[in-house]
């Protein structure tokens, strides 16, 4: 397994996918958590879907994170296309039949792909935390908000469940992005499908149609970091999540391990 | 599926198969075939288009599961790659990497997977002429360069079978001298070596054993050196007065052979024996031949004729 991972690790550690997907979540990450506070005062909101965050609230022990679990979406769809592209990508190179070559086991092969690209997952969330908690303390200040509850203990733990969430989110989108790759088999129709549900499909059934939020994938993970607009429980997102992911996981696996391998 | 047929594998196989079938819909891709590769000799694999060599090398490498048979690679079954492929090199449909790393690094990935040595990565990319373009981007290189990498990839694991599909494709006269002389160097040691060519000359030049392939089937399995002597041979007259050439065709056609004049030149079907009684008969009728040579067939040659659907 371990050297499985370390030759995963190979490929994702390229300058342009891994200082790429960096300077992606960096961006958008500090973009978010900036916009959350320099619009403060907005009437057209500071925060997801144009919901207004107001200083009182920013002003909780987990005022600190908001921008960070805020930003989750947009790391589960790099995350996606990141994990959808390094999986099609070898049927489209062809890569596969080498790899499978050095390591016939197939599951195990999968296993090691997936838990490098969760570890390459960690590491984005990692510098997503970093960046948002450093803008949210350097602007908090610039926007007078009240910090005195941002460095006790209760904000540290949750800090950690707050982390602990987003990374949660990121790696279903993740996963979701490698069962497509590895049903279609090709990067550009496992991104473009993925994105066209999640962002288009489910949200326009999620405002035309009472109570259907609850039993669409994408809305039930962006639901695990940040529990906004939904009519839904934290463990029903939890629970409907991981139902989703382990149904098509399994599927895509038992493919993956029965399929033929002609390309 | 494979398990209720019974390989019988000769002790020194490397590669048995007995009644390996690969359907795909209503089409046999591979249809029934059983052939044995002996250990230490070069095979060729041969046949055209479409004939299921592909096929057949995937279902030997564990990416395809035959339909129905079974077989033996270096005497561990077929259902269980995991015991032979990390003594198994392969070069399949051409050479398939990640164009954004490096030669190196490609090799390194599969070097990392397969637990091999990094040091045999500088050592291969020396042996195929790579090193000093080790650093570039696989996009960068040549079709010659990235079959050249292909081959050295194919060798990391010190392997004991090889197996190359069409190794040759786009490498230029020298590359394929090189491929030649690599190929017979590695089965000098003792290795395998399972090659699949559309160059026949090649194939005929260096394999010892041979497994023809069409429309699925097997056409012939074993020895080159069999088949060919098996083939009728050819006795070519020549004349300098062209006039002689009718003459010679009716000598030829009262001995009992079948002639034609090809390139102002008598060709006879005959065993090479006949070519004394030829020569005399024709001195005999006052024909002075300028030369006569008796030549087989080639492999090219009796691969059309076997080949052919006619």
């Amino acid at each position: 397994m371990i050297r499985i991972f370390k030759s995963e690790w190979r490929k994702l550690r390229r300058p342009t996918l891994f200082l790429g997907t960096l300077a992606a979540v960096i961006g958008l990450t500090g973009l978010i958590s900036s916009l959350l506070f320099l619009l403060l005062d907005s009437e057209r909101g500071n925060g997801r879907e144009g919901m207004i965050i107001t200083r009182e609230t920013l002003a909780l022990p987990n005022g600190l994170y908001v921008g960070f679990a805020n930003s989750a979406g947009l790391l589960g769809v790099i995350a996606l296309c990141v994990f959808a592209a390094q999986t099609a990508i070898e049927y489209t190179n062809g890569t596969l039949r080498n790899l499978l070559v050095r390591e016939p086991r197939r599951l195990l092969l999968l296993a090691g792909k997936y838990l490098a690209m969760i570890s390459f997952a960690l590491i984005t969330v990692c510098f997503s935390a970093i960046v948002s908690v450093g803008i949210s303390a350097s602007l908090a200040n610039v926007k007078d908000v009240n910090t005195d509850l941002w460095y006790t203990s209760s904000a540290l733990s949750l800090f950690g469940s707050t982390f602990g969430n987003v990374l949660l989110s990121v790696i279903s989108y993740g996963t979701v992005g490698m069962t497509l790759g590895l049903l279609l088999r090709s990067p550009i129709s496992s991104i473009s499908i993925a994105l066209a549900w999640i962002l288009v499909v489910e949200n326009i059934l999620s405002a035309t149609v009472d109570g259907i939020s609850k039993w669409l994938p994408g809305q039930l993970m962006s639901s695990i970091p940040v529990q906004f607009g939904v009519d839904f429980s934290y463990s029903w997102a939890l629970i409907g999540s991981a139902s989703y992911l382990l149904i098509s996981g399994a599927a895509a696996a038992i493919l993956f391990k029965r399929r033929d391998v002609v390309n | 599926m494979c398990n209720s047929y019974k390989v019988l594998t000769s002790q020194n196989a490397a590669i048995s198969v007995t009644d390996l079938t690969k359907r795909y819909g209503e089409r046999n891709a591979v249809d029934h075939i059983s052939f044995e590769v002996p250990r230490g000799t070069i095979c060729g694999f041969v046949g055209p288009n479409g004939a299921g060599k592909t096929t057949t090398i995937r279902m030997l490498l564990g990416l395809v599961k035959p339909t129905t048979g079974a077989g033996t690679v270096l005497g561990e079954p077929l259902t269980h790659p995991e015991r032979f492929l990390g003594k198994v090199g392969a070069l399949i449909e051409g050479p398939a990497f990640y164009p954004a790393l490096s030669g190196r690094e490609n090799l390194k990935v599969l070097a990392t997977l397969g637990n091999f040595p990094h040091d045999r990565v500088d050592q291969l990319l020396d042996q195929v002429g790579l090193l000093d373009r080790a650093t570039s981007k696989f996009k960068t290189y040549s079709l010659g360069m990235k079959q050249r990498l292909g081959i050295a990839a194919a060798l990391l694991p010190s392997p004991e079978l090889l197996i190359l599909d069409e190794p040759t494709n786009g490498l230029d006269p020298a590359g394929i001298q090189e491929v030649r002389e690599l190929l017979g160097h590695l089965a000098g040691y003792g290795l395998t070596v399972l090659v699949s060519s559309h160059l026949l000359s090649e194939i005929e030049a260096i394999a010892d054993d041979l497994v023809m392939l069409r429309h699925g089937k097997v056409l012939f399995s074993g020895q080159t050196k069999a088949l060919l002597t098996a083939q009728q041979s050819t006795v070519i007259a020549s004349s300098s007065n062209p006039h002689d050439l009718a003459r010679l065709i009716e000598i030829a056609k009262n001995s009992g052979h079948q002639a034609q004049i090809v390139n102002e030149s008598v060709h006879v079907i005959a065993d090479a024996e006949f070519a004394t009684n030829f020569n005399k008969a024709a001195f005999e009728s006052g024909i002075i031949l300028s030369s006569l040579v008796t030549a087989r067939p080639t492999l090219e040659e009796t691969f059309f004729e076997l080949t052919s659907d006619n």
